[in-house]
């Protein structure tokens, strides 16, 4: 068994974040199409961590029999049987994930919002009552993304970014970099695990198990909203309504010291534990974008569907912004879509994609286990495409173009 | 870890092969390989009738994380494809050492049969593949 040989199709497509650089993708296919080296470390000058690091929940994790994958250097759950049904448990009921690679940053100092107005292309002075949040992209002069991350707000000298974890060591440089003209302490909180709950009874089972004088409040919680509470024992949590699956939920930021207990009454509550396996084929459904999959730093954020969350309002000068608004001038050359495959087969990263324009990319593609057959995002020429092809093999099969996302609130989106 | 059947004779790219009677090799991926690929959703079976080299890529399987071929232990041509992995390709993650057989070949060379490896050594090389 090998990966196939005919055309150039790319294999080892693993989790959120692991997508290794060509060269390792051909090798980690030589091993069944396991993604033996994630992330992208090979773009980093300092190179591949020396050791693979692990969360406070990796024993929870073995004891449950979870096939492990190393994960952007991070050693991560792919799934604890099989990907398919985890998946299902969240369109349906309610599942969980260990986040706790992601990345915590505190930023604190009075000029805080100041310098968010800066260093991020969405503005943060949408963020008004304490405890909103907004997802945003951190770019480079050239308007190329460094990464994409969410920002919560606590007060005007305390901000907090999750940003990604392939990502946090030129993240962490890079943010220290333009904080310091602002005297913006940059302060990186490794003693914080993350699980991420989610599903259409996601938001029940968590506030089961809240301190009762917390739960009213936190069911009020409005989407994009964080508050603290206090979990099981009066552990003390951050719950945010928040979450990279298209269905409703939770993020929970906890203290490592906590997190197995966490995990473990969220398990008796009937949260089905997830990997991250399934956790990417619910976000590629519900149409979000994975940063060094479908956007990296030689990618504008108008080619990578996420125009809408660049904010051109008056007199800011975010980083990017003069790029940005000079490719929309000139036309910005290619456009992210969404691909249905109605014929068996998958659609996979890497895939050409032939239109009337030219060739394009499969960025992120993947059998979509909610519709039953292959979606991808691609990158294309701009303009009419005419009837599209993706080369799978060798093979010319065609696809529609379809406006994303493919699936909301456990439901196919209609024209899917 | 199911254990393995020890009449099955194994490629190291995890293919087994049984022979069975009037010179039919049976041909299907091992269980350490259904659980490496995960779910599988996608098996691209050969024509009846095709002549296939040993070595050669003759099926592929997808599963929800990667492609791959499937290569045949034997020379010959193929016999019989299991039309059930079409609407149900999960059969291999159930059982990949019977009812999850992909196809079957006619023998030609049964000399073929001694380059493969068999139970003991290929538990051996994915016990080692393990570390």
């Amino acid at each position: 068994m090998r990966p196939p040989s005919r055309g150039k199709v790319t294999i080892a497509r693993g989790p959120p974040g692991a997508r290794p650089p060509a060269h390792a993708r051909r090798h980690a296919a030589l091993r069944l199409g396991l993604p033996r080296s994630g992330g992208d470390n090979a773009r980093f000058p300092q190179g591949p961590p020396a050791m693979t690091e692990k969360t406070v929940l990796n024993a929870t994790h073995r004891a449950l029999g979870a096939r492990m994958v190393d994960f952007g250097g991070w050693d991560m759950p792919i799934n604890y049987g099989s990907q398919i049904e985890e998946h299902h448990a969240v369109r349906r009921d309610a599942g969980m994930f260990d986040v706790s690679h992601m990345t915590v940053v505190d930023l604190h100092g009075p000029r805080t919002r100041e310098f968010l107005r800066h260093l991020l292309a969405n503005s943060v002075d949408k963020l008004k009552a304490a405890g909103k949040a907004l997802y945003s992209c951190m770019l480079d002069e050239q308007g190329g993304v460094i990464d994409d991350l969410i920002v919560y707000f606590f007060d005007e000298a305390h901000f907090r970014l999750v940003v990604n974890a392939a990502t946090r060591a030129k993240d962490l440089a890079w943010i220290e970099r333009q904080a310091a003209p602002f005297g913006v302490e940059v302060k990186e909180r490794p003693d914080f695990a993350m699980i991420a709950v989610q599903g259409p009874n996601a938001r029940a089972r968590v506030i089961g198990l809240l301190h009762e004088a917390d739960r009213p409040r936190i069911e009020k919680l409005g989407r994009f909203a964080a508050a603290a509470a206090q979990g099981p024992h009066g552990m003390p949590l951050f719950v945010a309504r928040t979450g990279y699956t298209g269905e409703d939920g939770f993020e929970i930021v906890v203290p490592n010291e906590h997190a197995v207990a966490l995990w473990e009454a969220l398990a008796a509550a009937g949260v089905a534990p997830c990997g991250l396996g399934a956790r990417d084929t619910l976000r590629l459904e519900a149409g979000m974008n994975l940063y060094g999959q479908d956007m990296d730093e030689s990618v504008s954020p108008w080619e990578a569907g996420l125009g809408w969350t660049i904010a051109l309002d008056e007199g800011r000068d975010f980083i990017g912004r003069r790029a940005l608004e000079a490719q929309r001038a000139a036309g910005v050359p290619r456009v992210m879509v969404g691909l249905v495959l109605d014929e068996k087969g998958v659609l996979r990263h890497g895939q050409k994609v032939l239109t009337a324009n030219g060739e394009g990319e499969v960025l992120s593609g993947s059998f979509a286990p909610t519709l039953g057959k292959a979606v991808a995002f691609a990158r294309i020429p701009a303009g009419e495409p005419g009837q599209v092809r993706v080369d799978i093999r060798g093979r010319e099969v065609p696809v529609r173009v379809v406006k994303y996302p493919f699936v909301r609130d456990g439901k196919p989106c209609e024209g899917i | 870890m199911s254990e393995i059947p020890g009449d099955l004779k194994f490629l190291k790219s995890h293919e087994w092969a049984r022979v069975e009677d009037d010179g039919i090799v049976r041909v299907g991926i091992s269980d350490h390989a259904q659980g490496q690929l995960g779910d599988l959703v996608y098996v691209e079976l050969p024509e009846v009738g095709a002549a296939v080299q040993a070595g050669h890529g003759v099926a592929v399987v997808e599963s929800v994380k990667a492609a791959s071929d499937i290569y045949s232990p034997v020379s010959g041509e193929v016999v019989e494809v299991n039309e059930a992995l079409a609407d149900k390709p999960e059969i291999i993650n159930e059982d990949a050492f019977g009812e999850g057989w992909i196809f079957a070949v006619r023998i030609s060379d049964r000399g073929e049969l001694d380059e493969l490896l068999d139970a003991d050594a290929y538990a051996e090389l994915i016990e080692n593949e393990d570390h």
